[in-house]
């Protein structure tokens, strides 16, 4: 009867203390699908470059060790020091997540084509026309206050396009939209080609915006 | 009265090879410039909030003094506009910054260690305030200094901010204030400005706070 008991406790203590080891993931930064300088004369090689190799890829090592703080924090049990990391899981997180949506967005003006299909349909019927949803969309990007970003989301639940604007590194998912474009503004976007003149970049972005990407994102919001 | 751009006390290229020409022209000229515009227009039906002075104003920021619909361009530029003034005034040629006085450095070794231990601290505030923001040294209202970093356009007189000083010494971290000859090296850019600090007018701005004042601009 002891032994039983001693056994049972065992299990017990095991389950409470014992932690599931948990996968830890290594995020990477991407390949881009054009070189740094294809987006000329709209947004330079040399921002782009920087943007990537630099920002980017400090989001990258800063979410991978914050994420490895967690883990070792987590084993330990130190509840304190795993809510203390959340601040930088945010911001290096959200950081990465945008950047990678980014990337894709964006196309070579030699291969730009303009939006079609359904996304053409829904941004027509919102906002009267594509002109139009420009105007609007960059308006709001260049209200950002400090740094953050404009997106285009899809409601799905409402079945609707909405332009959304979030500081810092804020993902979208937090606003339970899904982001179809993400238009950076935070100065290192775009400071070494337009200096001040955050809308002269939100003008010329859309020399750039990769329309198919943003058609295909929809399609697949809508699954 | 509407608010006006303040000159420099020193030419764009004096802060070289700190900080660059160009920076300091579109900072000045355009960036500050941006904010004293819009703060003019938001308050150009409000006379009486626009003579309450930049410190006041800024004092303002998050009371119902402010109208919620002027309330984000007030912080905002408002904030710029102070923050923007305090700074020029605590930059100077690389020549012309000295230290600081004897009663400010017994106050840094008092509240921190030493001119060393301040600028970990500081240098750190400045490198971990996420997205765009400034750092502050100031006076605490027990006496003391301490350092804080706060966001947008916001400072520590502002009664939003997490904590209340009277600012001494401040650093804007936004990137327009360092990426032309930085990019994003900002640890480089926060460590080349100690070699630019107007500890004359830091120390200025020190008796002043001692004497329970903001500092004049």
């Amino acid at each position: 009867m002891a032994l039983q008991f001693a056994a049972q406790r065992l299990l017990l203590l095991k389950e409470t203390y014992v932690v599931a080891s948990r996968g830890v993931a290594t995020f990477k930064l991407p390949e881009l699908s054009y070189d740094f300088g294809a987006l000329e004369p709209f947004i330079s090689g040399k921002i782009m470059e920087l943007h990537v190799t630099k920002h980017h890829a400090a989001y990258v090592n800063n979410l991978n060790n914050a994420l490895a703080q967690y883990a070792e924090a987590e084993s330990k049990g130190d509840v304190a020091k795993m809510i203390a990391l959340q601040g930088a899981i945010k911001f290096n997180g959200g950081g990465h997540v945008n950047h990678d949506i980014f990337w894709t967005n964006l196309i070579s003006p030699k291969d730009f084509r303009p939006p079609s299909g359904e996304l053409l349909q829904k941004i027509e019927s919102q906002w009267k026309s594509i002109d139009n949803f420009k105007t609007t969309f960059s308006a709001a990007s260049a209200g950002v206050q400090g740094s953050g970003w404009g997106w285009l989301g899809y409601n799905k639940g409402a079945d609707r396009l909405e332009i959304v604007t979030l500081p810092n590194q804020d993902p979208l998912s937090t606003t339970g939209l899904v982001p179809l474009l993400g238009v950076d503004v935070w100065e290192h976007a775009y400071y070494l080609d337009y200096k001040n003149v955050r809308p002269d970049y939100l003008k010329a972005i859309w020399n750039v915006v990769n329309w198919k990407n943003i058609e295909d994102r929809l399609a697949a919001a809508k699954k | 009265m509407a608010f006006t751009l303040p000159a420099l006390t020193f030419e764009y290229q004096a802060l070289e090879p700190y900080v660059d020409t160009t920076t300091m022209q579109i900072h000045h000229t355009k960036h500050h410039q941006t904010y004293i515009t819009n703060v003019n227009n938001a308050l150009e039906k409000f006379p009486e909030l626009a003579s309450l002075g930049i410190v006041d104003l800024n004092k303002a920021v998050g009371t119902d003094k402010i109208p919620k619909e002027l309330a984000t361009v007030v912080r905002n530029n408002g904030g710029g506009h102070w923050n923007h003034s305090f700074f020029w005034k605590v930059l100077t040629a690389p020549t012309n910054s000295n230290g600081p006085s004897a009663e400010l450095k017994a106050a840094i070794d008092a509240s921190f260690g030493s001119m060393d231990d301040l600028k970990t601290k500081f240098n750190a505030a400045a490198t971990t305030r996420f997205g765009s923001g400034w750092a502050w040294l100031g006076m605490k209202p027990d006496g003391t200094l301490g350092i804080t970093s706060t966001p947008n356009q916001d400072n520590p007189l502002m009664p939003v901010a997490d904590d209340h000083l009277v600012p001494i010494l401040g650093l804007d971290v936004w990137e327009h204030a360092y990426y032309l000859k930085y990019q994003n090296r900002r640890p480089e850019y926060i460590a080349a400005f100690w070699n630019v600090v107007n500890w004359e007018q830091v120390n200025a701005n020190f008796t002043a706070a001692v004497g329970g004042a903001v500092p004049s601009l």
